[in-house]
């Protein structure tokens, strides 16, 4: 991780990612889009933007006393990948555990504001968090297997969703899209603990896909990995937006350049400075901060 | 600077310091020792009366008797061993549920304020002589299963079982609490992101990768059981009694002799034959292999837990 920043705040021009626009096949008539219009930093590229499938609007974040986020307004598109980044405690890992309502397990964290999954908003009264859980899966930062076998691990979501019918089939798929089968086929009852970090970290992604959600979340997925690891999930991320919504923080910028369409720019203090294209942010940004952060000039 | 400040001179050393480094080390050394020393000097002096035993008692008749009567000179283990094993059972219907879902609560679901009242509670419990236990089975626990209608005798094996229960579980539940909370977290967030409920992360998702640590407390907490003897004393009679397979239910209520109880009522016996009293020794033998077994298989399934997460 810090070796690739290293290396990333050493270059002044990032190179961009090319391929933004081939996975943003949708018709630009789409009634939706004009809201992302609205959001901060969005500008006339919202052509090429899928519709939002999450979108927060005036979001706060507590920690006790501690303000983690500062009204945050954002949308994200469907299937593409938008990155977070920023330096560390600039929230970006804080918003992203709102989308799923994972800050609901820290008794401090306190959320204010509105944040919609497909038009509803998730913090209202009647939103089960486990159900809408079930719908965003989340890869965390340290793989994290079960201490079962690969084949449980994998079968984890579909059994406590009592989907059983077909689940070889369907542990199959969620390997096989997850680029993990080829490795892992012959020994499906072995512990996944027995598996390098990177297997483990593509095994968490396969278990995450495996119950079909709409939206995958990932946080730091390859920081804890070495470059082969790293660049092994990096393609796999890509492959995944064809299908999901990824929404991935990272503290690795070229990272986010390789393989995200939209990149959030958190910095410290909990708020978002600048929200655009992939190629905007690392090309020409609005802000000042901005630019000086991404060619690291601080943070 | 350097020149106010003495350097040590790297090439001297201080006369002696070798034999008192020395010293400090078997006088360590002595004290560790000392543990294993006592331990197989008992194992040896039991095997060797154990010996004197077997070669007066023929040990096929000793492992596979029926009858336990000193007075007739008849040695048969299984009567004993029958009391042993209902007290094992039954206290371990008792206490390992109850001990791993306090645990459960404990380590899951109790907030900080209700686990620093209850952890020192079951401490508490863990605190109590079992004598005071004995008696409360005796005083308390067969009256109270008379009274809802229970045909116990007033020296019964199901009231002292309970007693002994009672007794292992702060045993089952603070280890395996220990075992749950090592679970690391992230396994709980992993659990918790995939949409599991509260239940679903700590019974799918804690407990079987506790399950060792868990497995292990059990096997202490048994062993515990089997070689509880003062509740037994107390509360559970002193007649050996082979189990009645044909009637399991009505073994309850009778009265048994497990084997540490007839060893304390060999030793306390006014008079006793030679050979009564060398049958203590085969009896405490036999009982010390059963819980040195049961300790091995502990450790062994408490290593391969820790190894778990490395």
């Amino acid at each position: 991780m810090t070796e690739n920043e290293m290396t990333s705040n050493d270059s002044t021009e990032p190179t961009p990612t090319t391929e933004t626009a081939a996975s943003s096949p949708d018709p630009s008539g789409d009634p939706l889009i004009e809201q992302s219009i609205d959001v901060e930093g969005t500008d006339a590229t919202a052509g090429e933007t899928g519709k939002p499938v999450i979108e927060s609007s005036d979001l706060n974040v507590f920690y006790g006393e501690t303000q983690a986020l500062q009204s945050i307004d954002l949308a994200i598109p469907e299937k593409q990948v938008t990155a977070m980044i920023g330096p560390s405690g600039c929230g970006k890992s804080t918003f992203l555990r709102c989308i799923n309502r994972m800050n609901d397990l820290i008794d401090a964290a306190r959320v204010e504001g509105d944040l919609y999954f497909e038009g509803k908003n998730v913090y209202d009264a009647d939103v089960d968090p486990v159900a809408l859980r079930r719908r965003i899966g989340m890869v965390f930062q340290h793989p994290n297997p079960f201490p079962k076998s690969i084949y449980d691990n994998v079968a984890y979501g579909l059994r406590i969703q009592d989907q059983t019918e077909n689940i070889d089939e369907k542990v199959e798929t969620a390997l096989k899209r997850a680029a993990l089968w080829d490795e892992v086929k012959d020994q499906l009852d072995k512990s996944a603990l027995d598996l390098s970090g990177g297997q483990q970290q593509r095994l968490c992604i396969a278990r995450a896909i495996a119950v079909d959600p709409d939206v995958i979340l990932m946080d730091e997925p390859a920081s804890a990995l070495d470059p082969i690891a790293t660049s092994k999930i990096e393609d796999l991320i890509e492959e995944l937006a064809e299908e999901f919504t990824v929404v991935i923080v990272t503290h690795n910028m070229q990272q986010a350049a390789r393989i995200s369409d939209k990149t959030a720019v958190f910095l410290t203090g909990g708020e978002l400075v600048e929200f655009d294209d992939t190629d905007k942010i690392f090309e020409n940004p609005d802000s000042q901060r901005v630019e000086d952060y991404i060619t690291g000039k601080f943070g | 600077m350097s020149t106010e400040t003495p350097r040590p001179d790297i090439t001297s050393r201080p006369t002696g310091r070798a034999a008192r480094e020395r010293m400090y080390r078997y006088v360590l050394l002595l004290c560790a020792a000392a543990s294993i020393l006592v331990t197989v000097s008992i194992v040896v002096l039991l095997a060797r009366d154990a010996i004197t035993f077997f070669t007066l008692v023929n040990p096929v008749d000793f492992f596979t008797g029926t009858e336990f009567l000193i007075s007739r000179n008849v040695y048969g283990l299984l009567p004993l061993l029958s009391g042993t094993l209902l007290v094992t059972v039954i206290s371990a219907v008792i206490a390992l549920p109850t001990g791993v879902a306090a645990a459960v609560y404990l380590s899951e679901y109790a907030s900080d304020q209700m686990r620093s009242v209850l952890k020192p509670g079951l401490e508490i419990l863990a605190g109590i002589p079992t004598v005071v236990y004995g008696i409360f089975a005796l005083v308390y626990v067969t009256p109270f299963l008379q009274a809802i209608g229970l045909p116990v005798n007033t020296f019964n094996i199901l009231s002292a079982s309970i007693m002994v229960g009672i007794m292992i579980i702060p045993m089952v539940s603070s280890l395996s609490e220990d075992a749950m909370s090592s679970v690391p977290d992230s396994l709980r967030q992993a659990g918790y992101g995939m949409g599991a409920t509260k239940f679903e992360v700590t019974t799918g998702v804690v407990v079987p990768a506790a399950a060792s640590g868990i497995f292990s407390s059990f096997i202490l907490a048994l062993s515990r059981a089997i070689g509880e003897t003062m509740i037994v004393v107390v509360a559970a009679g002193s007649r050996p009694r082979m189990l009645n397979l044909s009637d399991p239910l009505a073994n309850l209520f009778q009265g048994y002799q497990p084997m540490t109880a007839a060893m304390v009522q060999i030793n306390s016996a006014d008079s006793v034959s030679q050979l009564g009293f060398t049958s203590l020794f085969a009896i405490g033998l036999t009982l010390f292999v059963i819980t040195f077994l049961l300790n091995l298989l502990s450790n062994r399934i408490a290593a391969r837990y820790r190894e778990e997460y490395e």
